[in-house]
């Protein structure tokens, strides 16, 4: 199996701090789908975009990185025999749906603190 | 029993004079904007009540701050998610041992381990964290160290009130969301941060010197906050040339606070200041300042600013001011802060040097350009280039223009007099 980190792009992400269940319910749903089939490696919502800080050079801004209408809106990285596996799973995420979309990116290498090297 | 009248006035006093130092000691136990700026808001009014019964205190801001701190506890103690929540109040002090022992001490007002020697100093250096938009920054400081009512904000950025609560609104959530810490915990964080405060700085005294709104033209209260301010980052910054330009700049603009509004508190004009009243002392200090720092680099902003406005001061008439040069450095200033604001009051000595003609086509530009749409000096300097043109039927129009965007007393009347000096010449 390889590994596929999947990145969501939306005009913003629905997990803002005093967000409800209902507002990130369609995200939770299709994340425990991931979990409950044994595809989902490891996942992470993101904040909004307000919330976003930048680094380019010496320069500390406020907000996303890329002046887009769409932003990073979270990530997570699947298990997958091979890209057009990792495709049909993530065209499932709902995003697609709702006017956002994602990208699909073959893992090279990774760490998570307290595992073993989860590279792919 | 206190006299209420006389307890009305101390409450009112020390809401001028330390709400900030009292915000700033709140904060860093509530780690909330919200709940401190509830809390101290709560203490102020706890105040009313209590200094009737026992008497005004000796020290109104220790009394305040420790009210103030008891309600951010009490608040925190009601608060059911209290436990979920300690991992993010424990900070670098102990907030437990904050909660045992409420009582306001000298080590909350002076404490050694911080770069900055003052509360408000400190509460705008946060508020100028860079991953604040710069708009955010200054609002953000005007509103909670300065107090400045978020209309009158609104009004100093050119944006409807709405726009300007959501704004702040955002930028506290951000605050609170991202974690940006209610300290500057080193020195070498300030000159990153000194662009923001400085603008700040400088908005708090033009908020001050022509107040946005209200009968009278200018709030002394916070132009004296900002020259405490500017003089405090001085002695705490001295090589920096931009802190220096920016003191020069606030001691030529103030040294004419007696003669812009005449006896009956109506503005009274550039041309028409007497000039024998201005202060020669803070003049000879600014101008000392500026030639200093002339000498040492290329000018930025604010000392292009002082400089323009010490031209002016030192001119010994309206019309034997050095034009010529004035304009030459509005070209300098453009370069370094290409703001249309700067364009218009370049439009002004322009017009002295090139005629009302060439101004007027340059002021035109920046009214197509829209930037400036809501900003009263604009039509107001435009209807004066029209009147000089000869053009007075649509001069007063630009003044009708110009009284229906003002709000400060002197202003509308000064502008209502010359519409109908425009409207029915003699």
């Amino acid at each position: 199996m390889a590994r596929y980190a999947v990145l969501i792009y939306a005009h913003d992400s629905a997990h803002a701090p005093d967000a409800t269940p209902q507002d990130t319910e369609s995200c939770d749903r299709h994340s425990d789908e991931l979990v409950q089939d044994g595809s989902m490696v490891v996942a992470y919502a993101l904040t909004p975009r307000d919330m976003a800080t930048s680094i380019r050079g010496d320069t500390i801004t406020d907000g996303p990185f890329l002046d887009s209408k769409e932003v990073v809106a979270g990530f997570y990285v699947i298990e997958a025999p091979d890209l057009d596996g990792a495709l049909a799973i993530a065209r499932l995420n709902p995003v697609v749906r709702e006017g956002g979309g994602v990208e699909v990116r073959p893992v090279h290498s990774g760490f998570v603190k307290g595992e073993e090297d989860i590279a792919g | 029993v206190t006299d209420a009248a006389a307890v009305k006035t101390a409450v009112a006093d020390a809401h001028r004079r330390e709400w900030a130092r009292v915000l700033a000691a709140t904060v860093r136990l509530a780690r909330d904007l919200d709940l401190a700026e509830d809390s101290v808001q709560e203490a102020y009014a706890c105040a009313l009540d209590g200094w009737a019964r026992v008497g005004i205190p000796d020290n109104p801001a220790a009394w305040l701050t420790a009210t103030a701190k008891r309600r951010v506890i009490d608040a925190i103690r009601r608060d059911q998610a209290l436990r979920s929540r300690l991992p993010l109040l424990v900070g670098p002090e102990d907030a437990a041992d904050e909660v045992a022992r409420p009582e306001f001490t000298a080590a909350d007002a002076d404490d050694p381990g911080e770069a900055l020697p003052d509360e408000r100093l400190r509460l705008i250096f946060m508020c100028c964290h860079p991953a604040l938009a710069a708009e955010a920054q200054a609002a953000l400081s005007l509103r909670l160290v300065c107090g400045v009512a978020i209309p009158d904000i609104a009004r100093a950025f050119l944006v409807s009130e709405s726009a300007m609560r959501a704004r702040i609104t955002r930028a506290k959530r951000k605050i609170a969301t991202a974690r940006i810490p209610f300290r500057v915990s080193g020195s070498a964080e300030l000159p990153e941060r000194l662009r923001g405060v400085l603008a700040v700085i400088h908005l708090l005294f033009t908020t001050g010197h022509t107040a946005p709104s209200g009968a009278s033209l200018v709030r002394a209260e916070l132009v004296d906050q900002a020259m405490h301010m500017a003089r405090m980052l001085r002695e705490l910054m001295p090589d920096e040339a931009e802190v220096q330009g920016l003191y020069a700049l606030l001691l030529v603009t103030d040294a004419r606070r007696a003669t812009r509004a005449g006896a009956d508190g109506r503005l009274v004009r550039l041309k028409d200041q007497d000039r024998s009243q201005w202060d020669r002392a803070a003049l000879a200090e600014a101008d000392d300042l500026i030639i200093g720092c002339l000498r040492a680099g290329p000018p930025g902003r604010y000392l292009l600013q002082a400089a323009i406005a010490s031209l002016y001061a030192d001119a010994p008439s309206y019309d034997q001011t050095d034009w010529p040069q004035i304009l030459a450095l509005y070209d300098r200033l453009l370069e370094v802060w290409p703001s249309p604001v700067v364009a218009l009051n370049r439009a002004v000595s322009l017009a002295m040097v090139a005629g009302p003609q060439a101004a007027l086509a340059e002021v035109e530009r920046l009214e197509r350009d829209g930037r400036l749409s809501g900003y009263q000096y604009l039509p107001a300097i435009k209807a004066d280039l029209l009147s000089r043109t000869g053009r007075t039927g649509e001069a007063a129009d630009a003044y009708r223009q110009a009284f229906s965007l003002a709000a400060n007393a002197a202003e509308r009347a000064f502008l209502a007099e010359q519409i109908a000096d425009h409207a029915f010449p003699t």
